[in-house]
C-alpha cells in the first residue's frame, strides 16, 4: 500500500517534471556572447520561470545544429547570407555588440600603454613584423623602452567567431590576409590555445607575447590590451564608451535580415575592433519562435545593464526596434 | 533457472565489449571513406591543413600531427623510462620496507590524478620554468614531452615493480650468496628474469602517451608546423581532433576520422604486441 502511494507519487512528480521540461528553450553556438547569455538566461528564469538553456560550443556548430533543427535557437558569431537563410530557412537578427581587444604581456608596459598602428598590426600578423623594437611600433610609442625580442602572436587553435570579426578587421588594412574563422597565420612565432581562455592563458604566461581575445576576458584576468589606430587614424583605447561609438556606425535592415560585418567602422572615436552576434531562428518553428523572441525582448528591455557590466555594448534603441518590427513582420513576435 | 540468467548475462557482457571494439573500428573506417578516397596514402605526409573558403573541401595531410605525436611520446619514453626502471628498482630491492609501502602508494596516486589536471599544472607552473631553462615560449614541444613523461612514469613504474616482485627471492638470495652486488644482482637476474614485464609496461605507457589529449592540448602550442628546435610548438593528432571537431564539416571530419583511425591501429598494434608477445610469452 505504502509501496503503491509512493509510485504514485513519483509518478506524479516525473509528469510535473516533464511539463516543466517542455517549456525549456534550447540554443547552443558562439562562445563570445556566452557570458552575457548565462547571466540573461538565469536572470530570465527568476523572473519568469522559462528555463533557456545555451551551450557555447562555437558559431559553426551552431549554424550546424540550428540546420539539423537540433536546437530552438542558435547563436553566431558570423552572419549568414541572405542565400544561406534562404536555403536553409532560418530567421536572423543581432543580440549584442562586443569587441575584440589586442592584449600583450610585456615587462615594464602597463595596460594601455602600447599603441598599435593599423600597419603595425597588420605586419604583426602577417609575419612582416617579427621583433617588438621594429620601427613600425616603435616610431608611435617613443616614451616605450621596446625590447628587441622576438614578437609571439597566440591565436585560436579552434574555428571561432571571434577570429572572423578579427580577421575582417585585419584584411581592411591588408587585403592578403583572408577574412577566415580558422585561417593559416603567416607569422613567425605562432601559439595557439583552444577558445578566448586558451589564448588568454597562453598570452598570461609567454612574454612578449601579443594575441586577440575578447573584451570581457581582457577585464577579469586583468590583461594590458592596445590602443589600436581606428580609420581616422586616431589611437583609441578600448573602453565601453569607444565601443558605443563603434556601435553607433553599424548599418543594420531588416530587409537583409541584418546581414552586417560592422568591424572597422567610422568616428573620430570608434574603437575599430567591433563585432555582433547573431541568433538564427527556424522558420517554421512559430511557437518556439515566439518564445525566443520573448525571452530576447525581455534581454532588450531588463537586458542592458548586465550586458554593460560584463563589457558588450547593447544594440542601439533604433536598431531594438528595428529587430521588433521585423519579429512582428515574420509574425514571431 | 538464476544459474542460467547469470551465465547469459556474463557472456553478454563479454561479448559486448568485443562488439564495441569492432563497432568503434568499422565508424571510423566508414567515416574516413571520404578522406581515404581523396587523399589516400599521400595523406600520411601531405603537410597541409587547410580548409576552402567555403567550409566544404580542403586539402588535408596527416604529416604534422603524426610527426608531433610521434616526437612528443619519444621525448617523454626518453625521460619515463630511466626513471621509472630506477623507481621499481627502488622499490624492489632497495628501499627499507617501512619506505615501500609510502612510495608505493604515492606513485599510485600518481597514476589517478586526471590529465587535465596535469596540463593546467603545466601551463601555469611548468611552462614558465622551462622557458627560464631552456628559452623558447614555455608552451612546445619539450614541455608537453617531459609532462607526458610525469604522466606515464607511475604506471610504468607500478607495473615494472609488479613485474620484479615476481623475481623469485631463491634466484636473487643464491646470486647474493655467489658475492654479487645489488647492481649485479639487478643486472643479471632480476632484469633478464623480468624483462617480459618491463618490455610490456613500456609498451602499454607508449600507448597511453600517444593518445593523451587533454594534458598535450594545454601544452603543445597547437600549431600546424614541423617544430625546428625541440622548444617550438607543434601539435599531435588527439590535440587537432579535440581543437577541431566540434566546427568542422564534411571533408575535414572525414580527414579527422582518417587521423583517427591511425591512431586507433597503431595503439590497437602496440598493446596488442604488448599483451600477446611479452606478457603471454612467459609467465609473469
Amino acid at each position: 500500500m505504502v509501496m503503491k502511494k509512493m509510485f504514485t507519487a513519483a509518478l506524479i512528480a516525473s509528469v510535473t517534471a516533464v511539463t516543466v521540461y517542455a517549456e525549456e528553450l534550447k540554443g547552443r553556438g558562439a562562445s563570445f556572447p556566452a557570458p552575457l547569455y548565462k547571466v540573461w538566461t538565469s536572470e530570465y528564469y527568476k523572473a519568469t520561470g522559462v528555463k533557456v538553456n545555451y551551450t557555447p560550443t562555437g558559431s559553426g556548430d551552431g549554424v550546424k545544429s540550428i540546420t539539423k533543427r537540433m536546437v530552438d535557437f542558435a547563436g553566431s558569431d558570423t552572419p549568414l547570407k541572405q542565400k544561406e537563410l534562404k536555403k536553409e530557412k532560418l530567421h536572423m537578427f543581432p543580440t549584442v555588440v562586443g569587441s575584440v581587444v589586442l592584449a600583450y604581456n610585456l615587462d615594464g608596459i602597463k595596460d594601455g600603454e602600447l599603441k598599435l598602428s593599423r600597419k603595425a598590426i597588420a605586419g604583426i600578423f602577417n609575419g612582416t613584423i617579427t621583433h617588438w623594437d621594429d620601427q613600425a611600433i616603435a616610431e608611435h610609442n617613443a616614451e616605450l623602452q621596446l625590447p628587441h625580442e622576438p614578437i609571439t602572436v597566440a591565436v585560436r587553435a579552434d574555428k571561432s567567431g571571434t577570429t572572423f570579426n578579427f580577421t575582417y578587421f585585419l584584411n581592411q588594412i591588408d587585403e592578403k590576409i583572408k577574412v577566415s574563422k580558422k585561417p593559416t597565420w603567416k607569422a613567425n612565432k605562432v601559439i595557439a590555445g583552444k577558445s578566448n581562455s586558451g589564448v588568454s592563458a597562453n598570452i598570461q604566461q609567454i612574454k612578449n607575447s601579443i594575441g586577440y581575445i575578447e573584451y570581457s576576458y581582457k577585464m577579469t584576468l586583468g590583461l594590458s590590451a592596445a590602443q589600436v589606430e581606428n580609420k581616422e587614424g586616431q589611437f583609441i583605447t578600448p573602453t565601453l564608451e569607444s565601443f558605443q561609438d563603434a556601435a553607433k556606425y553599424a548599418t543594420w535592415t531588416p530587409d537583409n535580415d541584418f546581414y552586417a560585418v560592422i568591424g572597422d567602422p567610422a568616428g573620430v572615436t570608434s574603437y575599430p575592433i567591433v563585432a555582433a552576434t547573431f541568433l538564427l531562428l527556424p522558420e517554421e518553428k512559430q511557437a518556439t519562435n515566439k518564445n525566443v523572441t520573448k525571452f530576447m525582448e525581455w534581454a532588450f528591455t531588463q537586458g542592458d545593464a548586465p550586458a554593460v557590466e560584463l563589457g558588450y555594448v547593447p544594440l542601439p534603441k533604433e536598431t531594438k526596434d528595428q529587430i521588433r518590427a521585423y519579429w512582428e513582420a515574420k509574425g514571431i513576435r | 533457472m538464476g544459474g542460467k540468467l547469470f551465465r547469459n548475462f556474463s557472456f553478454l557482457s563479454a561479448t559486448l565489449s568485443f562488439f564495441i571494439l569492432i563497432g568503434i573500428f568499422a565508424v571510423l573506417f566508414t567515416y574516413a571513406q571520404e578522406a581515404l578516397h581523396e587523399f589516400g596514402i599521400d595523406f600520411l605526409y601531405s603537410d597541409s591543413w587547410e580548409v576552402d573558403e567555403d567550409d566544404e573541401g580542403g586539402l588535408f595531410g596527416g604529416w604534422i600531427p603524426i610527426v608531433g605525436t610521434l616526437l612528443s611520446t619519444l621525448i617523454a619514453m626518453a625521460i619515463a623510462i630511466p626513471l621509472a626502471m630506477g623507481i621499481a628498482i627502488f622499490l624492489t630491492e632497495i628501499a627499507h620496507e617501512t619506505l615501500v609501502k609510502p612510495v608505493s602508494i604515492a606513485i599510485e596516486l600518481l597514476a589517478a590524478i586526471p590529465s587535465i589536471i596535469y596540463g593546467m599544472w603545466g601551463l601555469f607552473y611548468f611552462a614558465p620554468i622551462v622557458q627560464s631553462t631552456v628559452g623558447g615560449d614555455g608552451v612546445g614541444l619539450l614541455t608537453a614531452g617531459i609532462v607526458l613523461a610525469i604522466m606515464i612514469i607511475p604506471f610504468m613504474a607500478a607495473i615494472t615493480r609488479d613485474a620484479m616482485n615476481t623475481v623469485p627471492p631463491v634466484l636473487k638470495e643464491s646470486a647474493y650468496a655467489m658475492g654479487a652486488t645489488t647492481y649485479e644482482v639487478v643486472k643479471d637476474v632480476v632484469m633478464p628474469y623480468a624483462k617480459g614485464g618491463i618490455i610490456g609496461s613500456i609498451i602499454l605507457a607508449l600507448g597511453r602517451a600517444l593518445g593523451e589529449t587533454m594534458a598535450v592540448a594545454f601544452l603543445i602550442g597547437s600549431v600546424m608546423k614541423i617544430p625546428d628546435r625541440i622548444t617550438d610548438p607543434t601539435t599531435s593528432i588527439p590535440v587537432l581532433l579535440a581543437n577541431n571537431f566540434a566546427e568542422a564539416q564534411d571533408l575535414e571530419i572525414s580527414a579527422m576520422y582518417y587521423l583517427a583511425l591511425i591512431l586507433f591501429v597503431v595503439s590497437f598494434a602496440l598493446i596488442s604486441l604488448a599483451k600477446f608477445y611479452f606478457f603471454g610469452r612467459k609467465s609473469v
